[in-house]
């Protein structure tokens, strides 16, 4: 026995509304660069729909993950090592951008630039990619809340999966929402397809990385994973994908799409578990068996036995305690309402949902029926089998059985709490219907429900004895072009690293001392509102002055020996750059 | 003159190429890589780069049995002149055409898809310009020289192969490279040129191909107090005080 520890996360999907804050802070915090316009690392997918990139899930179109060969071993379902040299000129399956979507921005200079005329001026959109005109066509959530889903929906390849009976029910739609983030998998494909091992596993919390200097460009990871959560940055020519936002996670805050989930529905938490006992499991030859292997793979921190393991593996004292009160322990094995996603690709996924119950309970409410009554859901989700074999689909490789469990144990979690919420007696026959004890209901209960921050985010912090470790040169940093910004002759983002403490230093003097940060003078930029504070004036951001030389240009140039020198925002207290020295 | 030509002007190469790479490993590692262009356009790349990119391992195979290998040697294996001149006549022109097909495809593509095209830095073209010249001077001696003898018969294996080992082994003859023909002399002089460029452009992703990819386990664990990867020292996280 081998006793390693994983970060993970579950997200209870009944909560989630689609807002996409998750996708935004998140893009904000990582991915806000000139090369991943297009990249999220987390996204929010209205299912059915055909997710992002479109129809990823096809895997017999992408061939990502893994699959067992005919002795019932373990391969890359694109080809094993050879094969990945041999296609390493040209890789016969990774997804263009129009896959993704070409991402665009507007003109707006023409709004503001454009001559009296009878008509209004409009923005065209142009592309970030060539500069020229664009058709929008698609994006990365263009089909949110089944928006165009009667020309697109029958491409979800799930849907495809469930056949024709789908055509009837459809009208009566059921959707909900699919946040992803990596999966950051106990067997990644990703990391497996890497021909230049970059992409790594971290041993202490199962965070997986992607060397950044280690990185050759070589794309094979982006077509491995099938969950198409590694993305390639066509600026710096390098993989990039979800960090699990480890800078946070080390000192013990959760990531910015959990901390930021107005609906709280996202849950951190450690777990352990047999690295030893990962390849068998991955290699269970009925994918039916899949959930049931992967589950057996995690270890009870609460066994003394487990325990003495896991000091033997140099894990921690304080992170043994933080596994034994992990959500994601409970939610998986305690409760067992927890399920990963695809577990058919057998990459041993760790992020993991607990599948929504709402579109059960709408239909029931929209009969006019009691849609808290144990017995009205019970009954309708054993007769709603398009929403469940779909969830089926998605979560168990298209067993129904443990879906069934799940969403009756939340059904019942429903029914149970509300007599105890109305004052009457509660009833245990309710939670023994599911195999529950009353105890263990109020517990899910209080989890899901409640959900306090501190119950939800169990996150022991990496050790202070290791902290020499911690600094940003070990960790890996994909913004070095924040510290000159200007295109090396190697293309931009080349050079050496700048620890992210000096860039911040850098960026804040420079934002504190020059007047062009809306509008870099070493580089050809659109005026950018976004990164706009206020201060200067970027050329075509304001028609010219009537009585003005032309446009106010930018004026108050990085001439930072012209000291107290305001520009023309007349932000001469912030100009001074002497008190950075 | 000659031993500037042969002498000088290689050696200078030779050491540009050298210490090219090594400072740009420690300096630029994270602009060490192949800059691929395939999220923007795949209908053309899929034809252009594995032609362009076999043709180019046929080549250089070629180059390394014709540079390398002595007359003498392939004599002893029982092969005589007339059967060594088919067999590098044929695989020459199979991988030399192969290598400019692609590479047209390639320059095609690359100035004429938008994305590709803006994603083209200056060394970029610089290369290519180098690149394209090497190739199609290195094709004019094969077809010129050794198929139609344009210019009389000449036998590399007694001229430029043997100044080439001479190099190699720092006791360089120039007088072999100044009797070749001028297709030869521009070939090997682009060629050099080439090379002292090469450590300045995206061409070092060729030290990169990832051989150890066949034998590595196929998950690769790391510890995250392992620095050892990076053999650069932290810079220091505090300004110079100027002034």
């Amino acid at each position: 026995m081998k006793v390693m520890a994983q970060m993970a996360m579950v997200m209870n999907l009944d909560k989630c509304i689609g807002c996409h804050t998750c996708s935004v802070t998140c893009k904000q915090a990582w991915t806000n660069r000139t090369g991943t316009e297009y990249v999220w690392f987390n996204n929010v997918e209205t299912r059915p729909g055909q997710g992002y990139p479109r129809t990823y899930e096809d895997q017999e179109e992408w061939k990502g993950g893994w699959e067992l060969n005919k002795r019932g071993r373990l391969k890359l379902k694109a080809g094993g090592r050879f094969r990945k040299l041999a296609t390493i000129f040209s890789n016969p399956k990774m997804p263009s951008i129009q896959d993704y979507y070409e991402p665009w921005t507007y003109d707006y200079s023409t709004l503001t630039d454009a001559p009296a005329q009878e008509h209004t001026p409009v923005a065209r959109p142009k592309s970030l990619l060539s500069g020229k005109d664009m058709k929008v066509e698609w994006s990365s959530n263009w089909d949110d809340n089944l928006g165009g889903s009667k020309a697109t929906g029958e491409h979800d390849p799930m849907l495809a999966k469930i056949g024709d009976k789908v055509k009837l029910e459809f009208e009566q739609t059921f959707m909900f929402y699919l946040p992803r983030i990596c999966e950051h998998c106990l067997n990644p494909s990703c990391a497996a397809s890497c021909p230049s091992g970059a992409i790594y596993k971290r041993s202490e919390d199962g965070i997986v990385l992607v060397d950044q200097d280690r990185c050759r460009g070589w794309r094979m990871c982006v077509s491995g994973c099938p969950y198409k959560k590694v993305y390639f940055n066509h600026r710096t020519g390098k993989a990039e994908k979800c960090t699990f936002c480890f800078p946070r996670i080390e000192v013990g805050l959760p990531t910015v799409c959990s901390e930021t989930c107005v609906g709280r529905l996202r849950y951190i938490g450690l777990i352990l578990y047999d690295a030893d006992k990962v390849l068998a499991a991955a290699a269970t030859e009925d994918e039916h068996g899949l959930y049931d292997a992967q589950r057996e793979v995690f270890l009870d921190p609460n066994d003394p036995e487990i325990q003495r393991e896991a000091e033997r593996a140099g894990i921690p004292r304080d992170w043994v305690k933080a596994a034994q009160r992990s959500p994601i322990y409970a939610l998986i094995n305690r409760f067992e309402v927890a399920l990963p996603l695809h577990p058919e690709y057998r990459t041993m996924p760790m992020v993991w949902y607990i599948p929504p119950l709402s579109p059960v309970v709408d239909v029931v409410r929209d009969t006019g029926e009691d849609a808290e009554d144990k017995g009205n859901l019970f009954a309708a989700i054993d007769a709603l089998r398009i929403p469940i074999e779909y969830l089926a689909e998605l979560f168990t490789a298209g067993e129904v059985e443990p879906v069934d469990r799940v969403l009756k144990k939340l059904a019942a979690m429903r029914s149970y709490m509300r007599d105890i919420n109305m004052g009457r007696d509660p009833n245990g026959e309710i939670p023994a219907a599911v195999g529950m004890s009353e105890e263990e209901m109020y517990d899910m209960y209080r989890l899901l429900a409640i959900a306090k921050y501190d119950e939800r985010y169990v996150i022991p912090p990496a050790h202070a004895e290791q902290a020499h470790a911690l600094e940003e040169i070990a960790t890996e940093c994909a913004v070095s072009e924040y510290g000159g910004g200007q295109q090396g002759p190697f293309g931009e983002g080349s050079g050496a690293l700048t620890p992210i403490a000096v860039e911040n230093f850098q960026m804040l003097q420079e934002r504190q001392t020059s007047d062009t940060l809306a509008s870099p003078a070493d580089k050809a930029a659109r005026v950018n509102l976004l990164n706009w504070d206020g201060k200067g004036s970027p050329a075509g951001l304001f028609p010219p002055r009537p009585d003005g030389p032309g446009p106010v240009e930018d004026t108050g140039a990085p001439d930072t020996s012209d000291e107290g020198a305001t520009g023309p925002g007349g932000t001469g207290g912030l100009t001074g750059g002497a008190d950075h020295r | 003159m000659d031993v500037f030509l042969w002498v000088i002007v290689p050696y200078l190469c030779l050491a540009v190429f050298a210490v090219g790479h090594f400072w740009r490993y420690r300096y630029d590692k994270f602009g060490w890589t192949t800059r691929s262009s395939q999220l923007y356009e795949d209908r053309l790349l899929r034809w252009g780069s594995p032609l362009f990119h076999f043709g180019m391992l046929g080549v250089v195979g070629g180059h390394v049995i014709g540079l390398l290998v002595p007359r003498s040697w392939t004599a002893a294996v029982g092969i005589d002149d007339h059967l060594y001149h088919y067999i590098a006549v044929i695989g020459g022109l199979a991988a030399g055409v192969a290598c400019v097909v692609g590479m047209v495809i390639l320059i095609y593509r690359r100035r004429t898809v938008g994305p590709v095209f803006s994603a083209t830095t200056v060394m970029d073209k610089v290369m290519y310009a180098f690149l394209f010249v090497v190739i199609v001077l290195g094709m004019w001696n094969t077809i010129a020289g050794s198929i139609f003898a344009i210019g009389g018969e000449y036998h590399y294996r007694e001229g430029v192969s043997v100044w080439y080992r001479s190099f190699l082994a720092f006791q360089p003859d120039a007088s072999l490279m100044a009797e070749a023909p001028p297709g030869f002399r521009l070939h090997a002089m682009t060629a050099f040129l080439l090379f002292a460029l090469w450590p300045f452009t995206r061409l070092v992703h060729v030290f990169s191909a990832p051989v150890g990819y066949l034998t590595r386990p196929y998950i690769v664990y790391r510890s995250r107090d392992e620095t050892a990867y990076s053999n650069r020292a932290p810079r220091r996280g505090w300004d110079r005080i100027s002034q």
